[in-house]
């Protein structure tokens, strides 16, 4: 139930899939609560966010702050764009890395699925110098700092 | 270098992909390659060069032929982004699950 599948679509967009055992309104809320966002972004143990502006409105600002106990950090910046109550959220959003990534372009859309949520996010490839950048990081620090940096890009 | 731009346009064509499988069993000539396909040997050559300037292919000379072999790196270096994202997204939601199951219904929910 709880399986996830990723798909290039194209050669400009990723596409993520999975069911959730809650209701869209849930899941929506989820992803535009900013107390709840706060819960499950996270990526790998050990990293907390402790600054998370979630102003889910058009234009509303979107500012996500992590940091783990060793003093590390990184945050991510964007803007809503378009929010349909618990069907569909479009935002644009960056990383600060600290070097700012190109803006990345995301549509994520929740569908009742029996007494769950079908979410589909689809969201554009990170230019080539960033992904390659990204996976270089990756590769020199054991990717963990990484994972957290890949998922922020939903 | 592998150009993953390059490289994800190179992977958005079926017989391109079709292709790469072949070459996953080992090293094979453009002829070879042109047999199982449905499309003449020049057009294979045509898929062949838009893999090998991505970086997923390599060839050797050797004589009047040119071998074809996947390219070290070139499909793991996607692989592993694509392997690194999902594993992001996996721990995200599972961590989803249990903030969803721990909310309250809500308020609208009441009947009234």
């Amino acid at each position: 139930m709880s399986r996830l599948t990723l798909k290039t679509e194209g050669d400009k967009c990723i596409v993520v899939t999975r069911r959730f055992a809650a209701r869209p309104e849930a899941v929506y809320r989820a992803h535009t609560d900013p107390t709840l966002v706060q819960k499950w972004l996270l990526g790998p143990e050990g990293w907390t966010m402790p600054v998370c502006i979630c102003e889910a409105m058009p234009k509303g600002k979107i500012r996500y702050e992590w940091a783990n106990e060793k003093g590390g950090g990184f945050y991510l910046t964007g803007e809503f764009i378009e929010l349909t109550p618990y069907r569909r959220i479009v935002h644009v959003e960056r990383m600060h890395l600290p070097d700012v990534t190109p803006d990345n372009h995301v549509e994520t859309s929740f569908e009742p699925d029996g007494t769950g949520t079908l979410m589909t996010v689809r969201m554009t490839l990170p230019d080539v110098e960033t992904r390659t950048r990204m996976l270089s990081t990756g590769m020199e620090r054991g990717m963990e700092a990484s994972y957290v940096r890949f998922e922020h890009m939903i | 270098m592998l150009d993953l731009d390059t490289a994800f346009s190179a992977l958005s064509d079926p017989t391109r992909r079709a292709i790469l499988g072949r070459l996953a069993l080992g090293e094979q000539t453009v002829m070879e390659l042109a047999q199982p396909f449905d499309i003449s040997q020049p057009a294979i050559s045509k898929h062949l060069r838009v893999l090998e300037s991505a970086g997923l292919i390599a060839r050797r000379v050797e004589g009047a032929k040119r071998p074809c072999r996947l390219a070290k790196g070139g499909v793991e270096a996607i692989d592993q982004w694509l392997a690194m994202l999902r594993k992001a997204l996996v721990s995200n939601y599972d961590r989803l699950d249990a903030v969803l199951a721990d909310m309250k219904p809500p308020r609208g929910r009441r009947k009234r």
